[in-house]
């Protein structure tokens, strides 16, 4: 446990990307089985705890220290976690620390009213970054500001084989993984990923940059489809194991059993879920309508009802076809798909083209139907295989252009972490008509939080801290009327109805494309705008 | 008996004594003064007199030129001077060199006056000594239970060991110069750690009076004001506002360290960009805080600056009366 709260510590306050990889290494070097493997699994995510309520950790500590005390710690320190570490008041004779592995074992037999005994004792035992370390665990989240495609980096650094090696195995394997580095570490066989149902990495494409791009590539090279607006996913039903998952690997299947149900084949396909009536795609938004649930509801099914776009084939039967070239994979996959019954998975229709104009003209006025509802267009090289990762060169996405208003700044909010001392989160409004004779007032219409370069982010937060009016703890409120106002030319992929914000729209994907210095902030959009172009489309969605 | 405060009271200049006619640690220039330490915000410049350590002169000397005061006079620990049928002695305070707490006694009444304390060893300076008295008057810059200092052992042993993961980088250690610098130095020698130590022109003066008074700190260099990413896998030490400037740049990929007590708390540490946070203070954490007044249990406890509501709601748990002075002018940030 002293080693991984050691590591927790120094990832949660180190930056660069060499110095995460170095600092995961070394402890997977030399930290034993098995809790390196638990360790690993809790920093991809994958570890799942009868979760502890900071509620309940609360109360255990105020049981044990005056709660006034408590609570002016608390306000210092700001995180109920980290205060409970530093404040905790140990009593003599406790036992010794315990392993990760300990942990992680007691807390998988243990039932859940035990749970806080368990915690208590730990607490006792260990020092306070250990006691931090273990509440960030049992709380959930450990948000030490690692992916878990570094973390399985690390592990290919520690076995000097590639990440998409790891890639591969890695959605066979459970923690923790003690053949998995017996095999990194020449002391065993690789391990048999051979899991029914298990997920393949899948291959993401490049953002294509127009003018660097295009000059280089030869269209004849290239076929070309629409990147539709739903989520990847892949679509696995082997040896009667039928599961979706998102393109990190996230399994969905409990969400969408209706295609799950769907999934009348034997292989793997990689496509885009979608909300789809009679053939007909739905927008992102109906499809969100569907995401983020632990079940699915029957209405929800009826009324909204999802299917698969195919884009490629992966696993034909039992032949991995991942090795070749799209232009035979494409064939197979049409004859795959013409060959499941129902209608709930189709084909994503290549688009033909003769050179780069004519499919730049497709990309910008695409016919009406399905096509509205594209986010742009996939270029990917007739010859390539299926590789894990973003590979550079082989695929690439052309996105339609982004919508884009010119809103004011009207909130700031610190950011975290690295930004913790900076005004980093802007939420921004545009005008929008008030009671007859009141004139206009701005409402908020979403927020952003990148876009900007560090150069920017310094200016804004120079604007920030003079213009303030407000302040409401880590936000503070911004000077925004006709006169004085800072207009901020936002990018978005959507628009949406929502009841939950006061405009009565939502955007999709803000994010600030350029910082307008030179427009006075009585010129910057009104919501009639934003209306106007929720109108134009059916449905109360927009989508680009 | 009488009223402490007959003897002791708090004034805009400082903490003042009425039948001496002497401040301690005044805040601004007065004709009689008893200094605690060398820290700037309790030893100021300008003072008609001053009574303290040989070490606390010296250093106000090295920091402020001769004529720092119109007289100065040393006194040892344990020796006593009198002002004006008051006695006057020091004792350690275990803060940093020469650095002492103030006894004051008058008509059968002791008032000590802790200045800036720590409990724990260091190898720099004389440990702090427990005095009996009527009235003890405490800093609480850590007067809150979340800072629990670690073991500075291990802190020394985090420093080095990163320096053993990253041996390609250079790790720059902010450490305030007076005290903390020599402090590190003293640790890492006693960890083992043997190579020179580069450090910032800032520190040297410092650096050079504890040697004087026979504080060992090893082979000490200068930071090569040419290098250009030098001193990889070295340990450079600077002040904490030379880290993360263009200065720092110089260094190989430099590793931001800083050795404070306010590196326990991880948002301050992820504030100033601090990489590697050392938890080494040489102020009382709060276990020290309260230890000491258990230990001492004075009939009244005075507390000076910091987070004073923390300390006294303590005392009034533990039946201590308590009251917060309202001395302004210590910083209670610096450490």
């Amino acid at each position: 446990m002293r080693a991984f709260a050691h590591l927790l510590d120094r990832l949660s306050l180190t930056a660069s990307r060499n110095a995460k990889l170095t600092l995961v290494r070394d402890f997977l070097r030399n930290t034993p089985d098995p809790d390196r493997g638990w360790a690993l699994a809790a920093l991809c995510g994958e570890l799942t705890f009868k979760a502890a309520k900071p509620a309940a950790i609360r109360a255990t500590i105020e049981a044990r220290m005056d709660a006034t005390l408590f609570a002016w710690s608390y306000d210092y320190v700001g995180d109920l976690a980290e205060t409970v570490a530093l404040a905790w008041p140990g009593r003599p004779g406790a036992n010794r620390p315990p392993d990760l592995s300990e942990v992680v074992d007691a807390l998988a037999a243990a039932k859940r009213a035990e749970v806080p005994v368990l915690i208590e004792a730990w607490l006792d035992a260990l020092d306070a970054d250990g006691r931090w370390a273990l509440l960030k665990l049992v709380t959930g989240g450990l948000r030490v500001g690692l992916s878990a495609r570094l973390a399985r980096q690390s592990l290919a650094d520690l076995g000097g084989v590639s990440v998409s090696d790891i890639e591969e195995l890695w959605h066979g394997m459970t923690p923790p993984y003690g053949d998995l580095f017996a095999w990194l570490e020449g002391r065993g066989e690789r391990p048999a990923a051979d899991r029914p149902g298990r997920f393949r990495p899948v291959m993401l494409a490049q953002a294509i940059d127009e003018l660097t791009d295009f000059p280089k590539l030869n269209p004849a090279d290239y076929a070309a489809e629409w990147k539709w607006d739903g989520i990847r996913v892949q679509a696995v039903s082997e040896r009667g194991q039928r599961r979706l998952y998102t393109r990190t690997g996230d399994e969905i299947s409990v969400a969408f059993p209706d295609v799950a149900a769907a999934l009348e084949f034997e292989g793997v396909i990689d496509g885009e879920l979608l909300v789809m009536r009679n053939g007909a795609v739905g927008s992102f938004g109906d499809l969100q309508q569907r995401l983020n649930r632990k079940t699915a509801d029957a209405k929800l099914m009826a009324s909204h009802p999802a299917g698969i776009r195919a884009y490629d084939l992966l696993l034909a039967g039992a032949i991995d076809v991942r090795h070749l070239p799209f232009r035979q994979r494409r064939a197979r996959l049409e004859a795959f798909v013409a060959g499941i019954s129902g209608e709930r998975i189709d084909l994503s229709p290549l688009q033909p083209f003769a050179d780069w104009d004519q499919l730049g003209a497709l990309r910008i006025s695409p016919p009406g139907g399905d096509a509205s509802h594209a986010e742009g267009l996939m270029l990917k090289r007739w010859d390539s295989p299926y590789l894990a990762g973003r590979p550079k060169g082989p695929w690439f996405k052309w996105k339609r252009d982004p919508h884009l208003i010119d809103a004011v700044l009207m909130y700031a909010q610190r950011g975290h972490g690295k930004r913790s001392g900076v005004y980093s989160d802007f939420t921004f409004g545009v005008w929008r008509d008030e009671a007859a004779g009141v004139g206009r007032a701005l409402t908020p219409v979403g927020k952003a939080y990148f876009g900007f370069t560090d150069e920017e982010l310094k200016l804004l937060d120079a604007f920030v801290r003079e213009n303030t009016i407000e302040k409401f703890g880590p936000v503070r409120s911004v000077r925004a009327d006709g006169e004085v106002g800072l207009v901020l030319e936002v990018a978005f992929e959507g628009l949406q109805r929502s009841s939950r914000h006061k405009s009565g729209l939502a955007m999709r994907f803000p994010r600030i494309s350029r910082i307008r210095w030179d427009k006075p902030a009585r010129d910057a959009d009104e919501l009639a705008t934003l209306e106007r172009l929720l109108a134009q489309s059916a449905g109360g969605t927009v989508n680009r | 008996m009488i009223r402490p405060e007959a003897l002791l009271h708090p004034r805009p200049a400082g903490l003042y004594c009425a039948p001496g006619d002497f401040y301690i640690d005044p805040v601004r220039p007065v004709d009689r003064a008893v200094i605690t330490h060398g820290h700037a915000d309790h030893a100021r410049a300008g003072h008609g007199a001053v009574l303290a350590t040989r070490e606390t002169l010296a250093i106000m000397a090295s920091r402020y030129g001769k004529n720092f005061a119109g007289n100065a006079e040393a006194l040892r620990y344990g020796e006593v001077s009198r002002r004006d049928g008051v006695e006057v002695s020091l004792a350690p305070a275990g803060h940093v060199l020469g650095s002492a707490q103030v006894v004051v006694r008058w008509k059968g009444l002791t008032i000590v006056v802790s200045g800036d304390y720590k409990r724990r060893r260091d190898p720099t300076c004389q440990p702090f000594e427990p005095i009996a008295c009527d009235v003890f008057v405490t800093e609480a810059t850590f007067g809150l239970p979340v800072f629990r200092h670690p073991s500075d052992a291990g802190e020394i042993e985090r420093l080095l060991k990163s320096v053993g993961q990253f041996p390609d980088r250079t790790h720059v250690v902010g450490v305030y110069s007076l005290g903390k610098a020599q402090r590190v130095i003293g640790l890492l020698r006693e960890a083992g750690w043997d190579r020179a130590i580069p450090v910032h022109g800032a520190l040297e003066g410092l650096n050079a009076l504890y040697a004087e008074f026979g504080v060992e700190l090893g082979n000490l260099a200068r930071v090569d004001p040419n290098s250009r990413f030098g001193h990889a896998g070295e340990i450079v030490l600077a002040p904490p506002s030379a880290i993360s400037t263009p200065w720092a740049k110089r260094f190989a990929d430099p590793v931001d360290a800083f050795a404070s007590g306010w590196m326990r708390v991880r948002a301050r540490a992820r504030q100033r960009g601090v990489e590697l946070p050392l938890v080494i203070s040489d102020h009382a954490d709060w276990d020290e805080l309260t230890g000491t007044l258990a230990e001492l249990r004075p009939g009244e406890v005075w507390i000076t600056h910091g987070r004073e509501e923390a300390l006294a709601h303590w005392c009034s748990l533990q039946g201590l009366s308590a009251r917060a002075l309202e001395v302004v002018g210590y910083d209670e940030e610096g450490e």
